[in-house]
């Protein structure tokens, strides 16, 4: 970014390194440091991923021998479609890939500031009656898809939507809540978060998955994506929960009574002066929360369901493709990466706007 | 008193409500819903696997869709639940999942305490060692002293215990969590021998060693491990339909009847043939089936030696103690009369 003040912009190029890389002796010796690792590192890697690496192949002896040594991307080329749908019927993949782009849409469209109006919440509800529409099917001509066959990059990228999308709520109500003058409904949330927040994801998912089947009357089942997903999101809601108490005691105290003064009830009082302020505050917590909420997901692979880390975990195991276990987390790791990356750079910009129109208001 | 009497004929309607799905026999519940539920493996070549296009295959997978062919007519009627070894029992305890074709163990205490009825045995495992071929091992009872790579907290390492410690011998352990990094560990050299089910090691040896060649699989089978499908205690019905779903499979392979020749038998005058392929007799009948259940199941999926053919063969896995017992294995059926 050119308006880094890290990043000095000078004329010439001999000016510009002077000025960014050799300022000082450490610098210097920093920049010399890191030029030699890339150098020894660089050539290799490069050799590794795109030289020596094989695209089409027929099985992993193949590629072994075909390759000198390089990565063997025609395991990727060969499994992409199981990593990236799972299970679901070969022949109408394009559901859950237009569904995928159908829920970024959505996410993209809410991220600008512009659509922030009433109207967001139907665009929303179309947007997932059409994402149900594609995955379950069974109207329209198109055949239905129970959900055990979900999987891939949009069974994470579900868990993920709906498990923020439940548990932000909750998690204001929760924060509410427990900063609340009214003791049982206090301790209820402190007992919730507690409890929630005491135990790992993994330990909740087993109990979703495990016990809770054992105390439901015989022929009563829920079902298994569902189970996960309510563990997610509490488990989501809790974290979420202790981000915004955070956002509300940095409120000074005298908002409160500013508002208190012109007889607000407590609602209006809420949702009018505490509530915009406390969650511009949290923007960077949350969004950390977010991101490690997204990653979390993939957990869901110890209780047998195929998110996308999950899928190339069975691909791997695969005995015509075992062993290119770097090419298929690197795989993976683009994936994620792109997702997160842009999340982070979204609440930057988000940050900076919201600055920025406060700057203006001051003015 | 009135809420009283009206939550309490809530909660009695609210049971009513449950208990027939309860009540219901299995076959009865499959036939309504229009498939068989299936608990299989999340990953294990050879016996429950989606390949690249997201299609189940295995043995394991073969013997959901047996089911299938016997109660529909139709090898696809199936939905698979992939489960971890820890989610298991409680999917086929909680009705989650109507079989469970997921390469578990037959020990006793799962066949009783647990609630579960083993239908039968469809792959006969145990353990075994592996060996570089370079040291020139021909028996485990040469074994003395080595170094043995093995995961902990299975059986595979009290077994392996037991075994050295019955025949006077010891060993170094090299005892690693991951298996990704136990074979790193054996094929660096880090161990002479390498030990698991023998499954295992035909699997491990055939996609990740270097040069299969170089290594040998000992002839001591140090445990027992058979494989079987289960279903719940408590329907007997449906135990006799997926039990005899894994031996018609066999006893085709006994007759001779495979997937692309049992069409050419319809006509058969071998009286076994005509019961088996429903041309005489009200054996579907008595299991609750159409008479052609078993024909179903070997026009569709095969008899068992082809489905070991399939899945099995192609990773490198011998036949050995799956074989029929009239070639010297123990794949035995009772006869279907």
């Amino acid at each position: 970014m050119g308006t880094d003040p890290i990043f000095r912009t000078a004329g010439s190029i001999p000016d510009w390194a002077r000025a960014n890389l050799f300022s000082s002796w450490p610098n210097a010796l920093l920049t010399i440091g890191i030029v030699y690792v890339l150098w020894q590192a660089l050539p290799s890697l490069v050799n590794w991923a795109f030289i020596e690496a094989v695209w089409h192949a027929p099985d992993s002896k193949a590629c072994r021998a075909a390759s000198g040594g390089g990565a063997c991307w025609a395991f990727v080329a060969e499994k992409h479609r199981f990593i990236l749908f799972g299970t679901y019927p070969f022949d109408q993949h394009w559901r859950p890939a237009l569904a995928c782009i159908v829920l970024v849409a959505l996410w993209s469209v809410s991220a600008l500031r512009a659509f922030w109006k009433w109207w967001l919440a139907l665009v929303w509800t179309g947007g997932l009656a059409v994402i149900a529409l594609l995955m379950w099917g069974g109207a329209f001509g198109l055949p239905y898809v129970e959900n055990e066959r979900w999987g891939g990059l949009i069974l994470t990228l579900l868990l993920t939507s709906f498990g923020l999308a439940f548990a932000f709520p909750l998690a204001i109500l929760l924060a509410l809540a427990r900063r609340s003058t009214m003791p049982a409904l206090q301790g209820l949330a402190v007992g919730f978060i507690e409890l929630v927040r005491g135990v790992p994801l993994i330990s909740l998912l087993f109990m979703a998955s495990v016990m809770l089947p054992l105390f439901l009357p015989a022929g009563v089942t829920i079902d298994k994506l569902l189970r996960a997903q309510i563990a997610l999101i509490l488990f989501a809601a809790a974290y979420l929960a202790e981000v915004v108490r955070g956002g509300l005691q940095a409120i000074p105290a005298g908002q409160y009574e500013a508002a208190d003064a012109l007889g607000f009830s407590y609602w209006r009082k809420t949702l009018l002066v505490v509530l915009p302020q406390a969650l511009r505050v949290s923007i960077p917590p949350l969004v950390n929360s977010f991101i490690a909420f997204f990653k979390d997901t993939s957990l869901v692979l110890i209780i047998g369901l195929f998110d996308l880390l999950s899928t190339i975990k069975v691909s791997l195991t695969e005995p015509a493709w075992t062993g290119f276990g770097v090419e298929a987390y690197l795989f993976a790791s683009l994936i994620y990466f792109a997702f997160c990356y842009s999340m982070s750079r979204y609440s930057q910009n988000l940050e900076r706007g919201l600055a920025k129109a406060e700057e203006g208001r001051r003015r | 008193m009135n809420t009283l009497v009206m939550t309490v004929g809530v909660l009695a309607a609210a049971l009513a409500a449950v208990q027939p799905a309860s009540a219901q026999t299995t076959l009865d519940a499959v036939r309504s819903k229009g498939y068989v539920q299936c608990g299989v493996n999340t990953g294990l070549a050879g016996f429950s696997q989606p390949d690249s296009k997201g299609m189940w295959r295995g043995i394991d997978v073969d013997l959901c869709r047996a089911v299938s062919a016997a109660v529909f007519g139709d090898a696809a009627k199936v939905r698979y639940t992939p489960l971890t070894a820890q989610q298991r029992f409680t999917a086929l305890q909680s009705g989650e999942v109507d079989v469970l074709a997921r390469n578990t163990t037959w020990t006793i205490t799962r066949d009783t305490s647990l609630g579960l009825n083993f239908v039968g045995v469809n792959y006969y495992d145990g353990q075994g060692f592996m060996v570089p071929k370079k040291l020139n091992v021909k028996s485990a009872k040469q074994l003395n002293g080595a170094t043995v790579c093995v995961q902990p907290g299975t059986t595979t390492e009290l077994n392996l215990a037991d075994y050295f410690r019955a025949n006077r011998m010891t060993f170094k352990p090299v005892v690693i969590e991951k298996l990704e990094e136990v074979l790193n560990a054996y094929f660096a050299g880090r161990c002479d021998v390498y030990t698991t089910d023998v499954s295992g090691l035909v699997a491990v040896r055939a996609s990740r060693a270097p040069n299969p060649a170089d290594h040998v699989i000992l002839p001591e089978v140090i445990s027992k491990e058979p494989l079987g499908p289960v279903v719940r205690h408590g329907d007997d019905r449906w135990f006799d339909v997926v039990k005899w779903s894994l031996f018609a499979m066999l006893e085709a392979e006994e007759l001779g009847l495979g997937a692309k020749t049992i069409d050419q038998h319809l006509n058969s005058t071998n009286p076994s043939i005509q019961r088996f392929t429903g041309a005489t007799g009200d054996i579907g009948k008595a299991l609750g089936l159409d008479n052609r259940w078993a024909y179903s199941i070997v026009k569709q999926v095969g008899n068992y030696g082809e489905s070991f053919e399939r899945n099995l063969v192609p990773l490198g896995f011998e036949r050995g103690l799956n074989r029929l017992w009239t070639q010297g294995g123990l794949m035995y059926a009772p006869p279907i009369r």
